[in-house]
């Protein structure tokens, strides 16, 4: 691998083996209503905290994984997830319960790539047989420790984006059948970016550079051109993170199309859903990926994808002490093999 | 503005053009109309509240603010413990965030929010998270205010 490279080339080829995605009440109103496994109907879970709602979707989403293959967690070497939580307690929680050796994980929304990269890359090299990835968030934790008490009657600038209450996660290991699977072939791990921007209901604004940034890098470094995927699709960019990393690709000259460019938090909901720019969270992406684009790949809708997970690495403090909001993006191309 | 981009790199205030091209912008007059219509809803209601206890309880114009401001805080109490009042402030901004109900559930809403972390810590700890800045700002705006009134009447002495 030449030098400079933020680039893993993944010879083995580590397949998804099964995957378990939960969703809240929310979500069960959404566009994606097929692809979960199974909805909660009230955001606590019948938990008597949001945090532990949190904990319980993480729970849920790693048995369903585990019992598609009929694994138990003992079977499972390593677990690596993360959430947006302080102190991510949410995953180190239900890392307690099910006692599979952690790997706790921050990149906030982009979370969910870099458990899949690293996990990817601990079993092309033979770390281990078999490994757990995720990332979880649940809308009301996520609004009381980054915004206001959830039944706060403030207005939401049309910029702000709705986060997932949902939970995905995959068993990862090397594929056992010849027939095909999803694949994860190569990974890129973003560098943190600060353009400046500082409005925390601006996600999308703040991220969009980190994003093109590591696609562009990833096409560079794989010597590939954009036509290569069937899709390029960013975790929660959402409605204005979007059409300014268009607008981006047009800049450098990346022949990244309109179509072929999606966004995970546009898929996730629906158009009369108050969800103002789109979705977001480390949920987001993950359910999208482990449900809805893994499914449309079984069903040949799309053969080559690459996600790129975005996420702003603030915290409540950080904003309120006027800093800008850095960024981060992670991105692993699946392909149906 | 130019204050705001005196720390950033070229290439920062560049991406912040760039950025301010695509952002969604607040719907401005249809924010103002719809907190119009709701906010002189709620004051109405107020109003007549206010009339219900001149009429009925013998207060006088004066005196009805404190029962009309209580009734009204109640009200918003109960909203906000329906999950409605959030709902109406997406809808209706300043128009259900400026009238006492507006402060209502700036703290019902922190009271319920925290919950979780006990009556003491949770609750009391964090009930005027919001509504404190009201509080801690008006009271001294109202003190600035009177002061300038006094030294203006002892000068003046009118």
């Amino acid at each position: 691998m030449p030098g400079k490279s933020q680039t893993w080339v993944f010879d083995n080829q580590p397949a998804i083996l099964s995957t378990g995605v939960v969703g809240g009440p929310f979500e069960k109103n959404g566009r994606l209503v097929d692809d979960f496994d199974r909805f909660f109907e009230d955001l606590w879970l019948g938990q008597d905290t949001y945090e532990k709602a949190q904990q319980k979707l993480i729970e849920e989403a790693v048995q369903i994984a585990l019992k598609k293959q009929n694994l138990q967690e003992t079977d499972i070497q390593f677990f690596l997830a993360g959430d947006l939580i302080n102190q991510i307690t949410p995953t180190s929680f239900a890392a307690r319960t099910n006692a599979i050796p952690y790997f706790g994980l921050f990149s906030a929304c982009a979370t969910s790539m870099e458990s899949l990269a690293l996990a990817a890359f601990i079993i092309n090299h033979g770390g281990a047989q078999k490994v757990v990835v995720g990332a979880s968030s649940h809308n009301a934790s996520a609004e009381k420790q980054f915004r206001y008490p959830t039944e706060y009657g403030g207005q939401k600038p049309p910029s702000a984006q709705w986060t997932v209450t949902g939970a995905g996660f995959a068993v990862i290991g090397p594929a056992e059948e010849n027939g095909p699977v999803p694949r994860i072939t190569s990974a890129t791990i973003g560098k943190v970016l600060d353009l400046g921007i500082s409005d925390p209901f601006n996600m999308g604004g703040a991220m969009a550079p980190a994003a093109v940034d590591t696609i562009e890098r990833h096409l560079q470094d794989m010597g590939r051109d954009p036509s290569y995927y069937d899709l390029i699709i960013t975790g929660d960019l959402a409605k204005i993170g979007r059409s300014i990393a268009l607008d981006l690709f047009r800049n450098k000259q990346l022949a990244v199309t309109e179509e072929q460019f999606q966004d995970c938090g546009l898929l996730i909901y629906d158009e009369s859903q108050p969800v103002q720019a789109g979705a977001s969270g480390p949920g987001c992406s993950a359910v999208v990926l482990y449900g809805h684009l893994l499914n449309e790949m079984k069903k040949g809708r799309y053969k080559r994808i690459l996600l790129v997970a975005t996420g702003a690495l603030l915290s409540p403090l950080s904003f309120q002490q006027g800093e800008t909001i850095p960024c981060i993006a992670h991105a692993c191309a699946i392909e149906y093999l | 503005m130019a204050n705001k981009n005196k720390n950033k790199t070229p290439e920062q205030i560049a991406y912040g053009q760039l950025e301010k091209k695509h952002e969604l912008k607040r719907p401005v007059l249809k924010n103002c109309i719809r907190a119009f219509w709701v906010g002189g809803c709620i004051c109405l209601v107020g109003q007549a509240f206010t009339y219900f206890y001149i009429y009925m309880f013998n207060f006088t114009e004066k005196t009805a603010g404190n029962p009309t401001t209580a009734t009204m805080v109640f009200l918003s109490m109960l909203l906000t413990g329906f999950g409605i009042y959030d709902r109406l402030g997406q809808y209706a901004g300043a128009g259900s965030a400026v009238p006492v109900t507006g402060f209502g559930n700036s703290v019902v809403s922190a009271a319920i929010e925290h919950r979780t972390e006990g009556y003491v810590l949770g609750v009391g700890g964090n009930i005027f998270k919001l509504a404190g800045t009201v509080i801690v700002f008006g009271v001294f705006s109202a003190f600035v205010v009177v002061l300038i009134r006094t030294v203006i009447m002892m000068w003046g002495g009118f």
